[in-house]
């Protein structure tokens, strides 16, 4: 056996050779910041695997794509059960939820304790998304609730689309709704 | 774990072939491991692959391609472009590392 055949054998698999038809389409409707960064940590991950991506914001996940929102995306631990203090593995109790100021503390911690990991903010994850091919659509029916149109929206939106028209485009993708 | 050979250097892999011993890379393992890929290397591949070598070897962790753009200093977009379709793994398997574990 000669040395390439002998490499060739263990090349890891890149599909460079499959014809691969698979798509991911994403829909955000959250547009709180911890619900905001599942859809686009998968869409990410699925462009990094060569994977045609689309993200359709929708209702409250307007705001990510939204200029004068989206730097400003909070976290409420209220209504999450699932929010514990962080020097104890205790949860927050509920009824302190809602009080003031806690909001802007739970945003805060999140927030470092997104960067700490080295993941963007919202903005600059969308960036990155866009560079490596992901495409952008917003939907028709919340740009009219909220009265916004396209020169409202981050420039690298592909554009506003209604509902049909989203469905035409993902044709055979594998859909995640969140 | 098993061996293969390229260039007369015996090279351990992993189970998908990429490297598993840092010391056992080299340029013309990555050229030839390069080729077996279908990439040329240019100056910008190797940018690239120096950054991820070192970085490793300081953090011991393959770096992902956030890393390598905020970092590296070389654009998302351009490392799709020297590594087409899927980045991350193709530097990883090239730069003679494991592929990177994190998420982002």
């Amino acid at each position: 056996m000669t040395s390439t055949a002998c490499l060739r054998a263990t090349v890891p698999n890149f599909g460079d050779d499959q014809a691969t038809d698979r798509k991911l389409a994403v829909i955000c409707s959250k547009g709180n910041l911890d619900m905001a960064y599942p859809g686009l940590i998968l869409a990410n991950a699925a462009l990094g695997e060569g994977i045609d991506t689309t993200i359709f914001f929708t209702f409250w996940g307007f705001d990510m794509i939204t200029k004068s929102r989206m730097h400003n995306l909070q976290f409420s631990p209220a209504g999450n059960a699932a929010m514990h203090l962080p020097l104890a593995d205790m949860h927050l109790p509920q009824s302190l939820a809602p009080m003031p100021g806690m909001t802007a503390v739970a945003t805060k911690m999140l927030k470092k304790q997104i960067a700490d990991l080295g993941v963007p903010e919202i903005p600059d994850f969308l960036d990155q998304i866009v560079a490596a091919g992901g495409h952008l659509w917003a939907c028709r029916m919340s740009a009219d609730m909220n009265r916004l149109s396209i020169a409202d929206l981050r420039d690298d939106v592909d554009g506003i689309i209604s509902a049909s028209q989203f469905i035409e485009k993902t044709e055979g993708a594998q859909l995640l709704f969140i | 774990m098993s061996v293969t050979e390229i260039l007369g250097h015996r090279l351990h892999i992993d189970e998908d072939g990429y490297l598993t011993e840092y010391d056992e890379w080299d340029d013309d393992v990555a050229a030839a491991l390069a080729a077996q890929i279908g990439i040329t290397l240019t100056p910008e591949h190797w940018k690239i692959l120096r950054f991820l070598r070192d970085d490793f070897q300081s953090r011991g962790e393959t770096a992902t391609t956030r890393r390598v753009q905020v970092t590296g200093g070389v654009p998302i977009k351009e490392q799709f472009a020297l590594f087409p379709k899927k980045p991350a793994k193709k530097m990883a398997y090239i730069a003679g590392l494991p592929k990177p574990h994190s998420c982002v």
